[in-house]
């Protein structure tokens, strides 16, 4: 981590910090001074996180060329380190898909980092159960009615205005990884006009009176709807689904422009589905080549909307499992393990893959199919929220990710 | 919120909302007249001269797209001079993703998907490609259908299994031209049938085996197989299991999935580029199928061609973690996100008991004392909001209209995320932008609804049991046109 002038004891652990900040303010709040105070030029950060439905091929999109097994395995969906679709060098061992252009940009300018062989604690198949996983950061599978993030949320101190904005859910339906206690902001690119101000006023009333938790929902959405319209985007219209690389640089570029509003939310998740490329997935060009040019145009819509504000943004990108590492009888994957987890951003301190290779001899793969998870996912999200945002390790341990006391956060991702 | 009286479970929880004068009806015997919906199991069926059966939609798509290829290597060959890269002629347009109502970028003043029926725009457009007008209407066709059923409970039946076979047209043309004739050919003749003989027509359909990849899916050790790169793919098997029977939790392994996909190998659809006559038709393939002796779930299936698969359909379609799943979707789908376990345990007795008839399951459950009493707390799915918006004006909405609603609230017709279809839970549709949706199409359906007045709008659709609040809402509205957008946007028209 950089050492921060402002900060004298940036050297400490975060939870050792974030002890002495709780113990002095008489809150049960653990939290960095630094930020805390929001003065010029202190530290206001965002963190977006990303989900792709669908379960990503992450041998695809970050391929171990350097791997003896990796091309036969793959076969025609194999992607080369020559040629006029070569996929784009990182370090030598892996490459990136050549769909992913501005990825690669900020790769070399240390601002994007991948992580390889990673995978929630989710040891099955199911893409449903494995999103659940994957976004209520428990365990294991059980009913979760809450994600990790708005958990982390409510764990913010509730003076702060980090706190006070709440999260950001895009989508008419808020993901899993938003859902919870915290107030979430919901937002969806828009096809239709507004209702009047008046109207809303009027239904908003009557909610109160007959159906609360209705009232409450409501509120946030007209809340966000006027922050939309604030930013300009009140009568954006579009039908483009976030299964398009047209749609993912649209939900991207909304995200980005309430997130860099001043009191704009500063915890977002959204969700791109269509990853799930059992036939015909392609190599260099194709199916998945289209999904990930997609994504690389939200990278650049996210850093281009936030504008000054991409400086203090951390984003994770992750998806519920991988794909197995075989290319199946249809040129495409099946179900799978562990896959790629992106993260990007000005807060990031990137240019380097973070992965313990397990490789892909059939003895290496996880039952004799599938690239073996060496990384917790989880180990990354604390991580984040450790050091982007404060969170102590206690509380990271037992509320943000329950029971996880196991799996320690991977240090020096910001910095 | 409170427990709904008798009228209202019977128009709401079991039906699509009432239509003028429909709940006075009822009124008298309620229960009587969500059972009597069950007398006639042909009623769900639907067919009309201008749908297509799937086989002979897929070759039409086909034929349409050959003589779109001939065009467009016509126009390359006749060279830069005849324009090689000017615009291509209409036969190349690309078809719009919902037909009907291109929607065209930052358009300003209202939105062409809520322009007034019957109101044409002001050139005439081309005609759309063969793809987007079967689709379009098959769309009309069921919009039509739930606005002016007399046995809505058959249908909310049939939306219920369509999402549970979900299948979406997002896949490609294959499946745009057939999905709608999946719910008509595979879906609505079962609804009140054996569960076994809608499993195994919904899963030798087109529309299935492409959407799940299996017309792809070769046996490894079949005659072609032996003979190409290509082999098995096991998503439709892996569905079939954690979907469609047995549930995520019933007792299944990787093994299983594989296995069952082996089984299935050769399960595809004769090519419609090639047969004029059975093109588009499901198929056994014995040069794609894994030959042999197949262990599924604890059973072995010798090798019989393509009743190797439909023996172990049946099988799964009686098997108690298959009666346990679709017990709990149906109880949760209809009574609560968190249904009572007896009556889930009821019906999955009466599952078993008769071997998946689903008459007698639907008539447990639509009997069953908790759905009479349990409080209206599921929120109405986007389509069920709009359907019952179109209900209560009396005539359905234009197509371009009511999809152009259920984009924007996140329900695109046949186009669910995934395989498990839309969430059917209260809580993945209470989302602020949802709800805030929710108000702008009130307001937009209001503009379509004529002359109707208000207060007696609320009479037509919860009679005496409106409560306080949003009769007396609806009484201050500033004009009859809110009037009616409050009746729609009101807690109680959301809820069911």
């Amino acid at each position: 981590m950089m050492p921060d002038p402002t900060c004298p004891d940036a050297g400490l652990a975060p939870s050792r910090r974030a002890f002495l900040a709780g113990a002095a303010t008489l809150t049960v709040w653990p939290f960095l001074p630094r930020f805390a105070a929001a003065a010029p030029g202190g530290r206001d950060p965002r963190l977006i996180v990303v989900v792709l439905r669908g379960a990503m091929d992450g041998l695809s999109a970050v391929a171990p060329v350097g791997d003896p097994d990796y091309a036969a395995l793959r076969g025609a969906i194999a992607l080369g380190r020559d040629g006029p679709n070569a996929a784009l060098g990182l370090d030598g061992f892996f490459a990136l898909h050549p769909a992913m252009p501005t990825f690669a940009r900020l790769y070399k300018a240390g601002k994007a980092m991948v992580v390889h062989a990673v995978a929630s604690p989710y040891r099955e198949r199911s893409h449903f159960d494995g999103q659940d996983v994957l976004e209520s950061g428990l365990g294991g599978v059980g009913r979760a009615d809450s994600g990790w993030l708005n958990r982390a949320l409510q764990a913010l101190p509730a003076g702060e205005r980090i706190a006070r904005a709440g999260g950001l859910g895009v989508g008419t339906m808020t993901p899993l990884i938003m859902r919870g206690a915290a107030p979430v902001l919901g937002w969806s690119p828009q096809v239709l006009p507004r209702a009047s101000d008046d109207f809303a006023a009027r239904v908003l009333d009557l909610y109160r009176h007959a159906d609360p938790g209705l009232a409450e929902t409501l509120e946030r959405g007209l809340a966000t709807d006027k922050l939309a319209a604030q930013a300009g985007m009140g009568d954006a219209k579009s039908r483009a689904g976030a299964a398009t690389a047209e749609g993912m640089k649209l939900v991207a570029a909304g995200a980005a422009h309430l997130l860099a509003a001043a009191d704009g939310p500063r915890l977002a998740a959204l969700s791109f589905d269509g990853w799930d490329t059992h036939a015909n997935e392609g190599g260099a060009t194709g199916r998945l080549a289209q999904l990930l040019g997609g994504l690389d145009g939200a990278f650049a819509a996210l850093e281009t909307g936030l504008g000054p504000a991409w400086r203090d943004t951390a984003v994770l990108v992750a998806t519920e499992f991988g794909r197995t590492a075989a290319v199946n009888g249809t040129v495409g994957t099946d179900h799978g393990t562990a896959t790629v987890a992106f993260l990007a951003g000005g807060a990031v301190r990137g240019g380097r893959i973070l992965a313990d290779w397990p490789g892909l001899k059939t003895a290496d793969l996880y039952e004799a199919r599938d690239l073996k998870p060496t990384t917790d996912l989880r180990a990354i999200a604390k991580g984040l929220l450790a050091d982007h945002l404060g969170l102590s390790r206690r509380v990271l341990d037992t509320a943000v990710f329950p029971d996880s006391t196991a799996v320690a956060p991977v240090a020096d991702l910001i910095g | 919120m409170g427990q709904p009286t008798d009228p209202l479970v019977a128009a709401n929880r079991f039906g699509l909302g009432p239509r003028p004068g429909e709940l006075a009806r009822i009124a008298a015997d309620p229960r009587g007249h969500v059972e009597a919906q069950l007398a006639d199991p042909t009623a769900a069926r639907l067919t009309a001269p201008d749908l297509m059966a799937s086989d002979r939609a897929m070759r039409e798509a086909r034929a349409a797209e050959r003589v779109r290829q001939a065009e467009r290597a016509r126009a390359a060959e006749a060279g830069p001079a005849a324009g090689g890269k000017t615009p291509p002629g209409p036969a190349a347009t690309p078809v719009p993703a919902m037909a009907g109502n291109p929607m065209p970028a930052m358009a300003a003043g209202p939105a062409p998907a809520m322009m007034a029926p019957g109101k044409p725009p002001a050139a005439a457009k081309p005609p759309l490609p063969i793809e987007a007008e079967i689709f379009r209407r098959e769309q009309i066709a069921r919009l039509a259908r739930f606005c002016e059923t007399a046995t809505p409970l058959l249908e909310r039946l049939v939306l219920f299994w369509s999402n549970h076979f979900a299948v979406s047209e997002t896949k490609g043309n294959p499946v745009r031209v057939t999905v709608g004739a999946m719910e008509r050919e595979a879906i609505r003749p079962h609804v009140l049938g054996r569960f076994a003989d809608m499993l195994k027509a919904v899963e030798t359909h087109p529309a299935m085996l492409v959407y799940l990849d299996n017309n792809q899916s070769i046996g490894p050790q079949s005659l072609n197989g032996r003979n190409s790169k290509r082999g098995l793919n096991e998503n439709l098997a892996r569905e079939i299991m954690e979907l469609h029977t047995l549930g995520v939790a019933g007792g299944y392994a990787q093994t299983d999935v594989t296995a069952l996909a082996r089984v299935l190998t050769g399960w595809t659809f004769a090519n419609p580029d090639e047969d004029d006559f059975h093109g588009g038709r499901f198929t056994f393939a014995p040069g794609r199928h894994e030959p042999g002796t197949h262990q599924v779930v604890g059973r072995s299936y010798p090798e019989n061609g393509h009743a190797q698969g439909l023996a172990v359909l049946d099988d799964l379609a009686r098997h108690p973690a298959t009666a346990r799943h679709l017990a709990f979707k149906l109880a949760r789908h209809f009574v609560d996100d968190q249904p009572p376990a007896e009556l889930v345990d009821r019906l999955a007795r009466v599952w078993r008991d008769s071997d998946g008839d689903l008459a007698a399951v639907t008539r447990a459950l639509v009997t069953a004392p908790e759905a009479w009493r349990a409080e209206a707390r599921k929120l109405r799915a986007p389509i069920e909001f709009v359907v019952a918006m179109q209900r209560a004006i009396g005539r359905p909405a234009d197509v371009g209209v009511a999809n152009g609603a259920l984009v924007a609230l996140g329900q695109p017709t046949w186009a669910p995320p995934g395989p498990d279809g839309w969430s059917d839970e209260a809580a993945a549709w209470a989302s602020p932008a949802g709800l805030s949706t929710r108000l702008d199409l009130a307001v937009q359906f209001a503009r379509h609804a004529g002359d109707l007045e208000p207060a007696q709008l609320a009479a037509d659709l919860w009679g005496a049991a409106l409560p306080e609040p949003t009769r007396v809402a609806i009484r201050r509205a500033e004009s009859r046109q809110q009037g009616i957008a409050l009746v729609f946007a009101s807690p109680e028209f959301q809820r069911r």
